[in-house]
């Protein structure tokens, strides 16, 4: 049943996932999501295109996560101007300063810094509108960047980043302290940003597979399947049955794979350094895994438009199978050691907690927000294919706090050797690719899939000739990179990269 | 605490041995004197900067040292500042957001040290390329010793490509 928005006339997206798709004038941005917030709604993902070539102007879309599904909402723009809407969705702040970066359009909000652009272009440039060339060298602008200042008896500022003291992504921390507590922190991000949204535009539709997968290598497949399903979607085609089952099997190894390496690093940050051997011994061998069984440890380039390129005999399942028993008995012995582990206990309980008032005031989602009392899970509700015969079990819980996100990665991966056994003892035979119809221009599709770290969203406008229009992959850290501002706040310093381990949020997905 | 040792005693030592450097991954002529490298040995200390990747290379390198390759029980350390670094071990592809911070932690790391360019975009034959917000290659920003190529280079890899920049150039001997 499609969602209730404010008299919108929404026409059915057809697809693996309910979606609903609307075209609103300049106004009706802000009605829509006035009326999907007051319905208990969230903000998915917000970007904008040139349409200025076709003799219109430039285009935001909306992707609004309702209870029903997903409503895509095309804004006409008339000029280079449309309504804020972060007082509706706080998570839409960053992704307007993007918008305001790439293709000049600003929302009126007061904070008018960039957030992409840093000094790698001018503030009168636009690299995303369509007479910019992908190779364009562009003057260098002004690097500087207004942190927000914090004033006080005793308050200083500790300044990190963007190279950080770890093997991490590059990024910017500002802290505001008093002695050793933390009043405020202010994250400076788009380091990384390489112009993958242009690059995409210069990519057919399906060359644009294989930088979809490296949007954030840590969630490879659940971005391919997210390309495929938008790419599935505007070709109005079905998947064969095994090609699904075995990508569900991909992104379950993907989450569990993700999951251990969290384990082990969270061990290691909370002082207990046995953990990071132990998980990291385990993930390897889930990595050698996927290396002798689809040709690639991270699973790369293995789903793709039509279906996966990789299949599995019996000796491979049977080898999942044996591995699944052991890891289930190993995470049990290791979960009885983190949690009786005083030591590491104190580290977590009670430490970078985030509400769940707070997560949901800022739209979290994905493991985060389960961690913080929230049922969200894309792949239970609203589910797709073979998600509805598999009944994942939704897993979370209440505290919010890095040791609640330790439960929930537990619990998750638990599940995820589950759901593989289920998948393997009832793998479907039928072929595992089907080749693509021809997807005509202008046609449109979306895909959303259940990543480890939470929902990865990804659309597809095609061009002529098999080509991509315009390509926009949201990553769940966009949602995900404000909380971690107040989990932080009142914690000590030196609790931080555990705190920031705990949430292990994307730069490179969300830097694009 | 007796299920941790029982643990440790269950699993045992996984460590393999290190794999033998390749020539073919070195870039530049050696830059480091065959008696520095002698000196230095595998007394080996790394900065990794990430100047653009898309984060899987920094799962590789992660990998270095889980106790299948123990990279750290040959005496290769990763440490927290180029200050205190010979090498670094950048991923790529630079963007241009990162550009002065890569040249700026190259600057800080003392001389006499090596680089070594991870993966297919720190090499330069990245999927993102060259473009308006992506510089391309590491040896594109700063001078780069050795190159591992793959998408992502495996750990093995890398620790052939950090294991051929501190030995001495076949040619050079």
């Amino acid at each position: 049943m499609p969602p209730v928005v404010g008299g919108l006339r929404l026409a059915p997206l057809p697809g693996a996932v309910p979606a609903w798709r609307a075209s609103v004038d300049s106004d009706g941005l802000r009605r829509v999501c006035e009326a999907v917030a007051g319905s208990g709604g969230r903000l998915g993902a917000l970007w904008a295109s040139d349409e200025r070539d076709r003799g219109a102007g430039f285009a935001l879309h909306a992707v609004l996560v309702a209870f029903e599904g997903l409503v895509c909402v095309d804004v006409r723009l008339e000029g280079e101007t449309y309504a804020d809407v972060s007082d509706l969705f706080p998570a839409a702040g960053r992704m307007q300063r993007a918008i305001a970066d790439l293709m000049g359009l600003r929302a009126g909000m007061r904070d008018t810094r960039g957030w992409l652009r840093h000094g790698a272009w001018r503030e009168d440039a636009f690299p995303l509108r369509r007479d910019v060339a992908l190779d364009a060298r562009l003057p260098a602008g002004d690097p500087r960047y207004a942190f927000v200042p914090v004033e006080g008896e005793g308050v200083h500022e500790i300044p990190v980043g963007p190279v950080h003291a770890g093997i991490i992504e590059p990024g910017h921390f500002r802290f505001s302290v008093v002695g050793e507590r933390v009043l405020r922190l202010e994250e400076r991000l788009g380091y990384t940003h390489k112009g993958v949204e242009k690059r995409f535009e210069s990519l057919s539709l399906e060359e644009g597979a294989r930088l979809a997968a490296r949007v954030s290598g840590d969630s490879s497949v659940a971005f391919s399947w997210a390309y495929a399903m938008a790419l599935e979607t505007a070709a109005a085609c079905k998947v064969p049955e095994r090609a699904l089952w075995l990508r569900a099997l991909l992104l379950e190894r993907e989450r569990v794979a993700n999951h251990l390496g969290d384990l082990g690093a969270l061990g290691n940050d909370g002082g207990l350094a046995f953990g990071l051997a132990q998980f990291s011994r385990m993930k390897e061998h889930l990595l050698r895994n996927n290396a002798a069984l689809f040709g690639h440890r991270y699973l790369m380039d293995r789903v793709v438009p039509g279906g996966v390129t990789v299949d599995l005999d019996a000796a491979g399942a049977g080898s999942i199978l044996a591995e699944a028993d052991r890891l289930e008995d190993e995470l049990r012995t290791l979960r009885s050691i983190y949690y009786d582990h005083a030591g590491l206990q104190d580290r977590c309980i009670n430490c970078g907690r985030l509400t769940p008032r707070t997560a949901a005031a800022l739209g979290v989602v994905g493991l985060a927000a389960r961690a913080s009392g929230h049922a969200i899970d894309a792949r239970v509700f609203p589910g797709h294919a073979p998600y509805g015969e598999l009944g994942p079990r939704l897993c979370s819980h209440r505290n919010g706090d890095v040791a609640a996100r330790i439960v929930v990665r537990f619990e998750e991966a638990f599940e995820s050797l589950d759901l593989q056994r289920k998948i393997l003892h009832a793998l479907p035979s039928t072929p595992t690719l089907t080749p693509l119809p021809e997807i005509a221009q202008r046609a449109f599709g979306i895909g959303w899939i259940e990543g480890w770290r939470g929902e990865v969203l990804v659309a597809v406008e095609a061009d002529a000739g098999g080509r991509i229009r315009r390509c926009h992959p949201h990553d769940p850290s966009w949602q995900n990179w404000p909380a971690l501002e107040h989990a932080v706040i009142g914690n000590i310093v030196p609790d931080f990269p555990l705190i920031n381990k705990s949430f292990n949020l994307s730069y490179a997905g969300a830097d694009l | 605490m007796h299920k941790i040792l029982l643990q440790i005693a269950r699993v045992g030592i996984k460590t393999e041995p290190a794999p033998p450097p390749d020539e073919a991954l070195r870039r530049a002529a050696a830059r480091m004197s065959e008696e520095m490298l002698q000196l230095l040995g595998r007394a080996l200390a790394i900065r990794h900067v990430d100047a653009g990747s898309c984060n899987a290379c920094e799962l590789e390198i992660h990998a270095t040292n889980n106790p299948y390759y123990n990279l750290e029980g040959l005496g290769i350390k990763f440490v927290a500042s180029p200050r205190h670094a010979d090498m670094l071990l950048v991923t790529g592809p630079v963007s241009r957001n990162m550009e002065e911070a890569l040249r700026r932690t190259y600057e800080a790391t003392p001389e006499p040290k090596l680089v070594v360019a991870i993966g297919d975009c720190g090499c330069g034959k990245g999927i993102f390329g060259e473009n308006y917000a992506s510089c391309g290659a590491v040896s594109n920003v700063i001078p780069v010793d050795v190159a591992v190529p793959g998408c992502p280079p495996d750990p093995a890899a890398i620790m052939r490509g950090i294991l051929t920049a501190v030995t001495a150039s076949a040619k050079g001997r």
